[in-house]
């Protein structure tokens, strides 16, 4: 019965001597989406980028706590980063594909595992069609992903992602820089990926944390204020803070 | 009114300085013209070029470079060899591997080497490096193409690696990262992102390396050994077509035959360096990589 995919128990991170997250403890249910909102600088991002252990390429960075992820600590001393980033895919606040072809952005991650070589085609047909993308470019595929509107380098993104075929997806405010349109699109593409992925999103959009989530969590300066489903955050929350940012009081 | 009459001065004077180098240039371009053209009345341009034999104070002199270009091509080759994987593997490591401490002396030491002058590194080579390999190899002289090509290495070391190294750093962030979030380890993301992004500032970097050997007069002079005859084994003396002009041009008689060819010879190095720029320069536009996601 445990559907908690992720847990976090008295988490501080550090960068150098300043402290951005304070025993910070949650979990996050698998097959559903979860916002993680606040002010800038909150720490909601460099949560996001423990969970596949990003921090770790930044020099001066400190860890405490558990970080568990099917029940094991991904900040053991056994544990490889590589394995964790290739079960935790992310996807970037600034569409960041590859200056390749759309099908060798696709196969970039596989390739390097050596999963689905004996059928890349049929791989990245499946990751573009899981992040709606095949009909706009299966015509394409060679040319270069550099070509794409910003909305389909962002899914481009996500089916890159997707390729690996993680557990879980973070995703650090991946529509920021698009339009209202990809914007929309992306978020009926998330709808529909909850039903076999566990996403992680970090958003500055109220809205879009109330339309796409089905848990919240607000940070403010490195603690975790709230945290509940997202219909009670948004309607009735417990705490006066949470509220305040949410109607926009402050923030 | 006198405001914009002050901006019309201003602008002219600016192009004024930068027409001056233009016009340097040019002049120096012409001059080696009009010297070493008159040369092919007397000489084809085959002969000049294909000739074997570099004669010009014999009676009859015989003006054949071919010997000089095959000694100044092989002795740029051997070096581009030694100095692109040395250059860009340095650039590589001080750019994404090496911690912050090493980095800062690795990248001060390369520049001073940048920094040494041309007769000191000639230097090194004639009493050091030739006494060494000519007792090692039991050769007969360690003034040959390999000791030429080894210091000619380390004067395009630092170009390649400073130029590298910035193509390097231009590779947006945003790549790495995405490379490290699909579970990439650092050396695939090398090789396989980062590489590939800044291979034409690399590419670059190379053809300025070579144009800077090609040219280099003094280690040449100093080092090469100065046989002008086509070279049978890579330990063997040859004659850059730099360090002939070098050696002969204090003893030939104005505006005879010999100083028409040496600077025919410079037309010929002219030539030669203009086109590794032309060729650096169409490299790096061809390879360019187009930004990060561009929205």
């Amino acid at each position: 019965m445990d559907s908690d995919i992720i847990k976090l128990n008295k988490v501080n991170f550090y960068y150098g001597p300043t402290r951005a997250l304070t025993d910070i403890t949650m979990n996050f249910v698998k097959n559903k989406v979860t916002a993680l909102i606040g002010p800038s600088g909150c720490g909601k991002s460099t949560l996001l980028r423990l969970l596949n252990r990003m921090n770790d390429l930044i020099d001066g960075t400190r860890v405490e706590g558990e970080i568990l992820f099917e029940d094991k600590n991904i900040y053991a001393s056994d544990v490889d980063s590589v394995e964790i980033r290739r079960k935790i895919g992310m996807v970037f606040q600034k569409p960041n594909p590859f200056p390749k072809t759309i099908y060798n952005n696709i196969s970039y991650g596989p390739k390097l595992t050596g999963i689905g070589a004996d059928n890349m085609d049929a791989l990245v047909e499946r990751s573009l069609r899981q992040a709606v993308l095949w009909d706009e470019v299966k015509d394409i595929l060679n040319k270069s992903a550099m070509n794409l509107s910003g909305g389909q380098q962002q899914r481009l993104c996500i089916a890159r992602a997707l390729a690996m075929k993680p557990d879980v997806l973070l995703m650090d405010e991946p529509t920021s820089a698009l339009d209202p349109i990809s914007t929309a699109k992306i978020e009926e593409l998330i709808e529909e990926l909850k039903k076999d992925y566990t996403i992680i999103i970090v958003t500055h959009n109220m809205q879009q944390a109330a339309r796409i989530s089905d848990e919240t969590a607000f940070f403010y300066i490195g603690n975790l204020v709230e945290y509940n489903k997202t219909e009670k955050i948004f309607t009735n929350p417990d705490v006066k803070q949470t509220e305040d940012y949410i109607t926009g009081r402050f923030g | 009114m006198i405001r914009q009459t002050k901006e019309i001065i201003i602008k002219y004077i600016f192009f004024l300085f930068s027409l001056a180098s233009i016009v340097v240039l040019g002049l120096i371009v012409l001059s080696l013209f009009r010297e070493g053209i008159p040369l092919f009345s007397k000489v084809s341009v085959k002969d000049f070029l294909f000739g074997m034999e570099w004669y010009p104070t014999y009676d009859p002199p015989s003006f054949g470079i071919f010997p000089l270009i095959v000694g100044s091509l092989i002795v740029t080759l051997l070096a581009t060899l030694i100095a692109v994987p040395l250059g860009v593997l340095a650039a590589i490591y001080i750019s994404e591997i090496a911690p912050q401490h090493i980095k800062i002396i690795l990248k001060s030491v390369i520049e001073l080497l940048a920094g040494l002058p041309s007769v000191v590194l000639g230097f090194f080579g004639m009493v050091i490096v030739a006494p060494w390999m000519q007792e090692t190899f039991d050769l007969p002289t360690g003034l040959n193409i390999v000791n030429a090509s080894i210091i000619l290495a380390l004067m395009a070391i630092p170009t390649i690696s400073s130029i590298s190294e910035d193509a390097l750093y231009a590779v947006p962030r945003e790549f790495k990262e995405a490379s490290y979030a699909l579970g990439a380890t650092k050396f695939e993301t090398i090789s396989r992102v980062i590489l590939p992004a800044a291979m034409s500032g690399i590419s670059t970097a190379v053809m300025l390396g070579m144009a800077r050997a090609i040219g280099e007069t003094m280690v040449v002079l100093m080092v090469a050994g100065g046989a002008a005859a086509i070279p049978e084994s890579l330990f063997d003396s040859v004659r850059p077509m730099p360090a002939s002009i070098a050696a002969e041009m204090g003893e030939t008689p104005f505006r005879s035959l010999h100083y028409q060819a040496l600077f025919a010879i410079g037309i010929v190095l002219f030539c030669l360096t203009l086109a590794f720029n032309l060729i650096a320069d169409y490299v790096s536009h061809k390879f360019k990589q187009v930004g990060s996601g561009t929205l």
